[in-house]
């Protein structure tokens, strides 16, 4: 009983994918509200796992065989997971309703990934991880090539499609070295067959753990694994780019968390030698080549490359008994995502509303921005801010659990690299400020641009999100503080 | 509970800058007038708390705690000092007289200039009352973007470039400052500014106290300005509009000294203390920037570039005093010597403050006839703005440290402190001294207004702009300046007095 209820948010919204899909086929007619019954699903799941955080006691434990594990640190993301949803089906409605005839198959794979996302920080086992993570990327290939006439979107869907299938590939070839090394493929029994594991067997692990990163880094965008982000962003729909560039960070983070503290705790000094390394390469390449972008998808997309190199420190910074303090690395993590959420959904809802009126994604048509919507400058400005962590934003406060997890763990060279690079950050997210507020002053501003109403709904939310982290940030960083109990045993 | 004044007068603007929200765009004067005479209310604050902080200066009065994010240790801690409570005035009366200039001056977007420029004072406010480390920071950080885009909308040919290098600058110093800030918390288990000084961080550990240390003087230095930190400040000083000027000048760079006297020094004492004497790097930068800084204003044929660049060089003097209070702990003996070094330093900011806020909105009245700022230009216009000169002479003559104006008395303070305990460098600095003098006289006074004045020569390079003297709104302006310069002048304990409690309290803590 405990583990339907415990899993009713993700039923509600698998529920929600074979409604809208099924209901979609039935008849010839268009439907005009479909995409409200994908929102109603995605909000009620949303609300279910708030509750369930809000007002259920769980016991931490694993079920069906040790597939799944329920713990806070599940239902952190599928609060996450269901969040994305909202949002994402939220801010397609306007843009995909003159662009594309398939409504049903588009919001059921927006909600399957979604789901795919929850079920991937569920997964406890290598089995499971699998199959939930090529549930998301086989939904995220489809997502990208959603325009089918549309050449751009087709070459971004195989191209991503390609990296992502020779990742999948690799992180399964590591799975299979771990069963091999350890005879099972449960997180838990793998951190115990580890223990005292025969030396002459290391090198198996080793080359176990780099293939796995490989998966991993694929899926949260971390250089050198990069490089289906740029082309995959900017070709896809941008409803879709804003999911995969918060939706799939997201769960990468959660798998790669879950995997390495659970299973490979004995080999920490080895992936974190690694994770350093992608950290490092991840922000310093993510900022320099975000500079010279002129479209603000790829922008975006080479930032968030930047953004997941920090998220990095906070796994790096991690050790067995520093939760509660401070900076333990892993609460960093979980704000910054909260946080990314709602600058990044917020910054690509701006994209989309002036997309949508001028057919352009170049960073110099934002100039005069502020003439002629005051209302997307003023919000899009807030979003850059927590981007590049200026206080009163939440962007700080994640920056600075992140920095100070490293300060703790005393890897002084990581963070001098991480300030260095969120001063080179600055720039180009200024440079956006810089188009919008000042560019032709003296010209005469352009045509107006209205934004439709689910725009608006999620600019004032993320808005309000991204400063209320900023300022009042208690609650959201005890919400995390209670998420960080994993199924240790 | 008592009224929490502080909280008061650091967020009043935001409020008034809510209400400039809510007001309808069309209606500008609305918006002008409003903005102006509520902000009266954080100045008539500012100046209560100066009164009632005098009695007792030297310790933190009208403190207010409340927890703000335990999760993370972060309280919302505020309280004063003498020190704090003179910049609180500073503070409130520049931003008062920038509102009411911009009645006249500041035509289009009026409803977000005044929305930005009400945002920056609650940054600039929030610093000087902070007790927290984080709390410090934030306002720190918040400041930076109102005056980001009041240099990028309002500012002038080169606006966009100068934005840009500003905010670049300014956010590398803080985030260094950062590092150093979450290191602190880490060594001392506190963001309690007051306590963590009292801990003496990383006490026995003296490269880890000079990382830190280094950190967070980069991240000040960059404010002030000092030499090689500076590049920044002429490009921002010039390309900002006249009231960005008047308050980068007046009150953001001294921020940084600041951060210098309330953080650094009594935080890491001894390796300030061996820095400016022992290794005297400190000395040395604060010199170069007082004589370097002169000297180019003597090279500047652009008005409103010479006023910023003698701003590095005053600076200095700022900087020079503080090393000198901080060396005394190594020089050995003399503390009153110490003392008066650090209120001059201190007195500095204030009198600096008043006196480059006034040149700067005097350069901004005479661009707003010419339309230009070459010194070249000009000549003879004292026949002509007979009651602009005289105003100019006195705002001049008490930034060339002329004896009965407030300016003397600061580089008095700071020479004399300086003398007794590093020497050599009171000897090189006072150079600076000279140096000023020439550039005011020579440049801004006899090239702009004496000599014949010649109507073509005029007419050609303005553009055959009228020429006519101060209007009414220009006196309102620059009269409370005019009175403090003297007033201090004559009657420096008025400051001083606080300034000494503060500066004895700090120096008798090393």
């Amino acid at each position: 009983m405990q583990i339907f209820v415990f899993l009713l948010p993700q039923l509600v919204l698998f529920l929600s994918v074979v409604l809208v899909f099924g209901i979609d086929l039935v008849g010839s007619k268009e439907k005009k509200w479909l995409p409200y019954l994908a929102l109603t699903g995605a909000v009620i799941s949303l609300g279910i796992s708030i509750f369930h955080y809000g007002w259920m006691e769980f016991e931490e434990i694993t079920v069906l065989g040790g597939m799944i594990a329920l713990d806070s640190f599940s239902l952190f993301f599928q609060i996450f997971a269901s969040l994305v949803a909202v949002f994402i089906t939220l801010l397609s409605m306007a843009y995909m309703k003159v662009r594309s005839p398939y409504q049903g198959e588009y919001y059921s794979f927006i909600l399957l990934a979604s789901f795919a996302i929850s079920l991937l920080a569920l997964s406890s086992d290598l089995v499971m991880i699998f199959i939930a993570f090529e549930l998301l990327s086989i939904s995220s290939y489809i997502l990208t090539g959603f325009f089918r006439h549309d050449p751009r979107s087709s070459e971004a869907s195989i191209k991503y499609f390609l990296y992502g299938s020779l990742a999948s590939a690799m992180m399964l070839y590591g799975m299979s070295l771990l069963y091999g090394a350890t005879a099972s493929t449960n997180l838990v029994e793998i951190a115990q067959g580890l223990v005292g594991i025969d030396p002459s067997l290391n090198w198996v692990v080793y080359s176990a753990i780099v293939l796995l990163l490989v998966g991993f880094g694929f899926k949260t965008a971390t250089a050198p694994f990069h490089q289906w982000s740029p082309d995959a962003y900017e070709g896809a729909p941008t409803p879709v780019t804003a999911f995969l560039a918060v939706g799939s960070i997201g769960a990468g983070f959660a798998i790669l968390i879950r995997v390495m503290i659970t299973a490979l705790p004995e080999f920490q000094m080895n992936w974190v030698a690694i994770l350093t390394g992608l950290s490092i390469i991840s922000m310093t390449l993510g900022n320099l080549v975000a500079i010279s972008q002129k479209n603000i998808k790829r922008m975006l997309a080479y930032s968030g490359i930047a953004h997941a190199g920090y998220l990095m420190i906070g796994l790096v910074s991690w050790e067995s008994g520093v939760l509660g303090t401070v900076f333990d690395g892993l609460s960093g993590i979980l704000v910054y995502l909260l946080v990314y959420l709602a600058a990044n959904l917020g910054a690509f809802t701006v994209v989309i509303a002036i997309e949508h009126k001028t057919g352009s994604n170049q960073i110099e048509d934002y100039a005069g921005l502020i003439k002629r919507s005051p209302f997307l400058a003023g919000t899009m400005v807030v979003f850059l801010l927590s981007l590049i962590g200026i206080p009163g934003t939440g962007g700080f406060v994640g920056k600075f659990l992140v920095f100070g997890s490293a300060l703790r763990a005393e890897y002084y060279f990581l963070a001098l690299v991480a300030i260095v690079n969120s001063v080179i950050a600055g720039f180009y997210y200024l440079n956006v400020i810089r188009y919008m507020f000042f560019q032709p002053l003296d010209e005469p501003a352009g045509e107006e641009i209205q934004v439709p109403g689910s725009l608006s709904v999620v600019l004032v939310l993320a808005c309000v999100f991204t400063l209320l982290m900023g300022i009042l940030a208690q609650p959201f960083i005890h919400f995390v503080q209670t998420s960080l109990k994993l199924v240790l045993s | 509970m008592n009224f929490p004044v502080l909280s008061a007068i650091t967020f009043v603007p935001l409020l008034i800058s809510v209400i400039v929200l809510i007001i309808p765009k069309s209606k500008e004067n609305l918006i002008r007038w409003v903005s102006t005479i509520l902000s009266l209310i954080p100045l008539a604050l500012a100046i209560y708390v100066y009164y009632v902080v005098q009695a007792d200066a030297g310790t933190m009065q009208f403190r207010e705690e409340y927890s703000w994010i335990p999760a993370i240790d972060v309280y919302y801690r505020m309280g004063v000092d003498g020190l704090s409570a003179i910049m609180l005035v500073l503070t409130a009366l520049l931003s008062t007289l920038c509102l009411y200039y911009s009645i006249y001056t500041i035509k289009d977007r009026v409803k977000e200039y005044y929305f930005l420029f009400l945002l920056l004072q609650v940054g600039m406010t929030g610093v000087f009352v902070s007790l927290d480390f984080v709390f410090f920071y934030v306002f720190w950080e918040i400041g930076l973007v109102p005056m980001y885009l009041l240099i990028g909308v309002w500012g002038g040919k080169r606006r966009i470039y100068a934005s840009i290098k500003f905010f670049l600058y300014t956010l590398a110093g803080s985030m260094a400052m950062l590092l150093a800030i979450i290191a602190v918390y880490l060594n001392t288990g506190t963001f309690n500014i007051l306590e963590a000084a009292a801990a003496q961080p990383f006490a026995g550990n003296f490269t880890a106290a000079a990382v830190a240390f280094w950190a967070f003087f980069i991240g000040f230095a960059i404010k002030v300005p000092i030499f090689p930190f500076h590049t920044w400040l002429p490009d921002a000083h010039t390309e900002a509009p006249t009231t960005g000027s008047v308050i980068l000048a007046g009150v953001l760079l001294k921020l940084g000294a600041y951060g210098l006297i309330r953080i650094v020094l009594p935080m890491f004492p001894e390796q300030f203390a061996y820095f400016s004497y022992d290794v005297p790097i400190i000395p040395i930068l604060a010199v170069i920037s007082i004589v370097y800084g002169a000297l180019v204003c003597m090279a500047q044929w652009d008005l409103k570039r010479l006023i910023a660049y003698s701003s590095v060089s005053h600076m200095g003097y700022v900087t020079l005093g503080v090393s000198a209070a901080a060396a005394s702990l190594h020089a050995g003996g003399d503390p009153t010597s110490a003392i008066i070094a650090l209120n001059g330093a201190s007195l500095q900011l204030f009198t600096h403050g008043i006196i480059t806020g006034g040149l700067f909105f005097l350069v901004g009245m005479l661009y707003d006839r010419a339309h230009t700022r070459q010194i070249k230009d000009f000549g003879g216009l004292g026949v002509k703005m007979p009651y602009y000169y005289g105003i100019m002479m006195v705002t001049g003559f008490a930034s060339l440290g002329l004896p009965g104006l407030a300016g003397f008395w600061s580089e008095l303070f700071v020479f004399r402190g300086t003398f007794a305990i590093i020497p050599v460098f009171a000897m090189i600095g006072i150079l600076g001294l000279i140096f000023t003098a020439a550039y005011i006289l020579w440049k801004v006074i006899q090239h702009v207004f004496l000599g014949e004045f010649d109507q073509e020569k005029w007419d050609a390079a303005t553009h055959n702009a009228k020429i006519t003297d101060m209007a009414t709104f220009e006196k309102v302006t620059m009269w409370p300046l005019v009175i403090i310069m003297v007033l201090v002048g004559l009657y420096p304990s008025l400051v001083v007095r606080l300034l000494n409690a503060v500066s004895t309290a700090l120096i008798s803590n090393f």
